[in-house]
């Protein structure tokens, strides 16, 4: 009697992703819960922590075990008189993936669903990833021993369901499909949004040739990017490679030519120093 | 208003987000800013306790506007399907005349065998009754029940009817229920709201004007509400103060419409339902009591029947559920074994119960998902706890009730010593939701199946193998009592256990375990000679014993052993209005919108396109009467829902002059469950604190009332009334300045079993806090994440301070109050544990249903 719809399984080659709309967000943390249930990630010190005293956000960022969060900011003038702002923070799944670029032993990949997974039995814990992200998403997992971060829960996705976070946001906040509908039904938001005189709406991360290739999860905000703790413009850690090599070359050449300079110039002084008395 | 359904109800609260979406306006009226007014489009701070007033407030606003004094609708509406136009007594006297209080007040004095009531005073409600004509004739109805009338009991229902109520369809009577609460509520203006609730006239009068705008043939509104519109002196006159405001705008009984209750938790509506309350049976009948003409079970149906409505039925959802308690032994000639059921003899509610405990008056109790070591005045609740021989704990930890005897902050700071408390604690490990089978009854009236989904580990049973197994020991114990008194228990039916031969009701989960499909059949009912035979709806019951059924509101759930209802779960397909009605079953059979039949006109047809739900189709070729054979003239009501309405019953069909229940109605009375078919705005009985809702202040609050001469409710409850363990600050206390509000978090729930010992949930809110403004924090020199102590009558706890700008400060009657706020959530077991915010509660409470005033109350904050 019981019947139970299965949303369509995720079709290989198509880019998913998710796209958030932080206005319909409730902070009620599901998807922080739903996430670290699927994933059987631990919570910090088994649950016996402080509060951050930093509005309702006790987990403080993502890491290697929470791989969803829940953002709080209070933006008041004055009692009751402002706005309470609340988005769900994820790995981006960017296009041209800064961590895919430093990892060394090749753990991080690119799914067929344009996804971007660790591999934890590949990582070696160089944590050179961790610094490659430009949103800090990633962090060590001390329970593995690995960097680890959202897989967009690829699991699920091979056996055609929504990602654990998705399936639980009960305001549908966090909307997971393919990254071209996904864009689409985004745009529309914000025009909803501008027609009812919310000007500030906008899109960050839809645009595929905006920063990083576009991200394959991306979001609805209603404030600058910085306010929601995003950067304005991420870069890839590869951004200054030319420049940098470039500057490397030239630092060699002018060291390569003072050392030359040097040698001979010590040459002659044991030659000179030779003829010198003291 | 009083809810805060984003935190509280997350998954409902999808819906409002859907509105939204779709274009609705949403409107939070709190004393904080919350994870709720964050996505609404409009938030107003109200003070905790003031919601009178400000309801009190859009209804002046409203009858006062130029839209509904000239759109036609709202004259309609009020006028055909509410009691405006109806005559109250003259001898009525209004709070406007009487300087806050109504005619018929008087004493209450405790009576010696059960002085544990707690009320204030009483009200004789005679002079709020309708002014009515001269009754009919007919046989008297005292003579009858001592003629033993019955079954049937049709002529006792209708010896109980009452003469024509008047009216005047002008609404200019001046003793009209209209002119008399146009009256009442004419002090309640926007400026006298912004003294009274610190709510900016500007923003008041915002949401009065978005509710004239949503409301009409076109549009309609909804109110959602929670526990901060129970959890008061007066939380009953509240919500019926939103029913009211209700009414006058046309926005019940449509879709969209309607004042929606939030239900504290889960299965809280089937707690009501099939009650695990004290004051009514199955199906909210009244429960037998010693204090109310119920001598016999004539009596009892003389006094609780409204004959002209559908409870003229009593007798019939009486009978039934007296055959399912006591099966074969209930007869016609022993009154289907009435004289066996308990009687109450008084308020036996959770407080009464406690306050009776603390004086020594109860030997022992069986606590079950409930944690009261941390509830409702904690210290004075855990000395009463200690005052008991045994105590109960089932659960699925070990709870602060089940440890508060070696573990509670008196045990630990040597105040009390263990091994002076004389009670002994037995404590059972309790199953999950997840293991094992059976229905909740969620807010919209919907049970909802729900199958096991793993086994228990270790030893951990169910609830109801707790009480089944209970059940037949205690009826073995009684099995040879004759005392009179144990009647009751020798003939008690108890058929619940799997039966391995019939597998259509199941097999036993557990060693033990019920069969819980009997149950439910039991709820639903069955024909009496054959139980396979399930009550097909509450049209099949009988008053002489031939049907069994424990709740007749939940009759149609189970209408046969294969045909579950309540475990359907068919969506209906998008695009179309959305009743839903193969999703689960709610009572009454199946009605998804209550009194739908007021989503039409007089004549039947739809109020608008746009807002058509019910509506009746003249032309609709009706098969024969099944009983008669006789041919049904066409015309039904059909629509998206069920419709709640007689179905073949015309628009024009006129009351039958002999008629009882719903025969004495008019095919234009939407609400059937009501004596006059009518909505009420005045309430002329069934209330014992007034029958119109009147602005007073919270038992304990910092200012006078500002509306009237009467501080508070003059018949509220205070249980242990000047007992040391239930001291309360006068008004305007200067020791406890502050206004306090409790309330609760997502990421917890209730007092903590359930979330508290979970790490994933306890890294969300580790630690107990409280809410304060900035401007209170500055004076008081506290800063974010300063520990701080709260201070009220009742006790003091600490809590780290969480300074921000969503509470804060409010003018109320020219005087500056700070309001601050605390989840209630902790206790000292499980992994976030934190001080007990009950222990700051007091034992205050509403008349009408006794539930604490925890909403508000007032303390002091200072840094630690």
């Amino acid at each position: 009697m019981v019947t139970i719809t299965r949303k369509r399984a995720a079709v290989a080659n198509e880019a998913m992703g998710f796209f958030t709309d932080t206005t319909v967000c409730i902070g009620c943390k599901a998807c922080e819960v739903a996430c670290k249930n699927w994933n059987q990630l631990p919570s910090t010190h088994g649950g016996v922590s402080e509060m951050s005293g930093d509005s309702y956000d006790n987990t403080r960022k993502l890491d290697g075990t929470h791989w969803r969060h829940v953002k709080f900011i209070e933006q008041f003038d004055g009692p009751y008189n402002g706005r309470w702002l609340m988005m769900s923070d994820v790995c981006k799944h960017c296009v041209k993936a800064g961590c895919i670029e430093v990892c060394p032993t090749g753990a991080i990949i690119r799914t067929e669903f344009d996804t971007v997974v660790i591999q934890s039995d590949v990582c070696n814990g160089c944590r050179a990833c961790i610094a490659g992200c430009p949103f800090g998403v990633i962090d060590m997992n001390m329970i593995s021993g690995t960097a680890q971060k959202c897989t967009l829960c690829y699991d699920r996705m091979g056996v055609g369901l929504e990602p654990a976070c998705s399936k639980a946001c009960p305001t549908d906040s966090i909307q997971f499909g393919p990254i071209s509908e996904l864009r689409t039904r985004a745009q529309k938001r914000v025009d909803q949004l501008k027609a009812q005189g919310e000007m500030r709406a906008r899109l960050y991360g839809d645009d595929p040739n905006g920063p990083l290739g576009g991200l394959n999860a991306f979001y609805l905000l209603v404030d600058n990017p910085e306010v929601y703790g995003l950067p304005a413009n991420p870069q890839l850690p590869t951004r200054t490679l030319t420049k940098s090599g470039a500057m490397s070359a030239a630092t060699a050449a002018v060291l390569g030519v003072l050392a030359l300079v040097g040698i001979r110039k010590r040459r002659i002084d044991e030659k000179e120093g030779a003829t010198i008395d003291v | 208003m009083g809810s805060n359904m984003a935190e509280c109800h997350p998954v409902a609260f999808r819906w409002p987000m859907k509105a939204k979406l779709n274009g609705a306006k949403l409107i939070h009226v709190d004393p904080r800013f919350t994870r709720t007014s964050a996505v609404a489009d409009l938030h107003v701070p109200i003070r905790a306790g003031s919601d009178i007033a400000f309801l009190g407030g859009l209804i002046n606003y409203v009858i006062n506007s130029q839209r509904w004094n000239t759109d036609p609708f709202f004259k309609e509406f009020v006028v055909n399907y509410t009691n405006a136009a109806t005559i109250i007594n003259d001898d009525f006297k209004d709070t406007e005349d009487l300087e806050g209080v109504f005619s018929g007040l008087k004493g209450f004095k405790e009576p010696d065998f059960w002085p544990e009531n707690g009320n204030l005073g009483a009200y004789d409600n005679a002079s709020w009754a309708y002014k009515r004509g001269p009754k009919g004739p007919g046989p008297a109805t005292k003579d009858l029940i001592a003629k033993r009338a019955g079954p049937p009991f049709d002529d006792l229902v209708r010896s109980l009817k009452p003469g024509p109520a008047e009216r005047d369809a002008t609404l200019q009577n001046p003793h009209c229920a209209f002119q008399i609460l146009k009256r009442h509520f004419s002090r309640y203006t926007p400026e006298m709201v912004e003294q009274v609730c610190g709510s900016p006239k500007e923003k008041f009068i915002k949401v009065a004007e978005a509710l004239l705008e949503n409301s009409g043939r076109d549009r309609t509104s909804a109110f959602a509400y929670a526990v901060a519109w129970t959890q008061h002196t007066y939380g009953v006159q509240m919500i019926g103060c939103c029913a009211l405001l209700q009414l006058l705008l046309g926005n019940i009984g449509r879709p969209g419409a309607g004042v929606m209750a939030l239900r504290g938790h889960a299965a809280i509506q089937g707690s009501t339902d099939v009650p695990t309350l004290y004051h009514s049976i199955h199906g909210y009948l009244n429960a037998p009591s010693a204090l109310r003409p119920h001598e016999t079970l004539r009596d009892y149906m003389a006094a609780e029947t409204a004959p002209t409505s559908y409870y003229g039925n009593t007798p019939k959802f009486l009978v039934s559920y007296l055959k399912s308690m006591y099966g074969a032994a209930a007869t016609a000639e022993n009154d289907f074994g009435y004289d066996w059921h308990p009687k109450i003899l008084g308020d036996h509610s959770h407080i009464a119960m406690f306050s009776a405990m603390g004086d020594g008056r109860v030997k022992g109790m069986c606590c079950v998902g409930q944690n009261p070591a941390t509830s409702l005045n904690g210290q004075a609740t855990r000395r009463a706890l200690r005052q008991l021989d045994w105590l109960v704990v089932k659960d699925n930890w070990l709870t602060e009730t089940a440890t508060h005897w070696y573990l509670a902050p008196e045990v630990k700071n040597g105040e009390v010593k263990s091994a002076d408390i004389k009670t002994e604690v037995f404590f059972f490990p309790s199953t999950q939701i997840a293991e094992y089978d059976g229905s909740y009854t969620n807010t919209q009236r919907m049970l909802q199946w729900h199958s096991f989904a793993t086994k228990a580990p270790g030893d951990c049973r169910t609830d109801s193998w707790f009480y089944h197994n209970l059940a037949k020991r205690l009826r073995k114990a009684y099995a040879t009592s004759t005392l009179p008194r144990d009647q009751g228990w020798k003939n008690l039916t108890w058929d619940f256990d799997p039966d391995p031969a019939d597998p259509a009701y199941g097999t036993a989960l557990y060693p033990g375990e019920i069969s819980a499909l009997k149950v439910l059949r039991e709820i639903n009912g069955y024909q009496t000679a054959d139980p396979k035979q399930h009550l097909k709806g509450f049209g099949d019951l009988k008053d002489d014993g031939s049907t069994t059924c424990a709740s007749w509101i939940y009759c149609g759930c189970y209408p046969a052993p294969d045909q579950n209802m309540t475990a359907r779960r068919e969506p209906d397909p998008p695009g179309v209005p959305g009743a839903h009605l193969k999703w689960g079953w709610a009572w009454p059979a199946n009605r998804r919108v209550m009194y739908n039949r007021a989503s039409a006109d007089l004549k039947g047809n739809p109020w608008s396109e746009r807002k058509r739900w019910v509506w009746w189709d003249p032309n609709f070729v009706n098969p024969p009467d099944p009983k008669t054979g006789k041919p049904v003239p066409h015309g039904k009501w059909v629509g998206y829902d069920t419709p709640d309405f007689a179905a073949t019953k015309a628009p024009d069909a006129q009351p039958k002059p002999d008629g009882i229940g719903l025969d004495a109605l008019s095919g234009a009375q939407p609400f059937i469950m009501r004596a006059d078919g009518r909505g009420w705005l005045f309430v002329p009985a069934g209330l014992v604190d007034g029958p119109l809702p009147t602005h007073y202040e919270p038992h304990e609050s910092p200012v006078q009332n500002l509306l009237y001469k009467q501080q508070s409710s003059p018949v509220h409850k205070v249980w242990s009334l000047g007992k040391p363990w239930n001291p309360i600050a006068s008004v305007g206390d200067p020791k406890f300045p502050y206004v306090i509000s409790t309330y609760r978090l997502t990421e917890h729930y209730l007092a903590g079993a359930m979330s508290r010992w979970l790490p994933w949930l306890a890294e969300l809110m580790p630690e107990l806090f409280i809410e304060i403004g900035k401007g209170l924090a500055q004076e008081k020199g506290i800063k974010n994440l300063d520990w701080v102590v709260v201070s009220s009558p009742r006790g003091h706890i600490r809590a780290k301070a969480l300074v921000t700008d969503r509470i804060g400060v409010m003018k109320i009657a020219g005087k500056t109050i700070h309001h601050v706020g605390m989840p209630w959530h902790w206790g000292w077991m499980g992994l976030s544990t934190g001080d007990v915010v009950n222990d700051l509660t007091a034992w205050v409470g509403d008349p009408n249903v006794s539930i604490h005033e925890g909403k508000a109350f007032v303390c002091n904050v200072e840094r630690a």
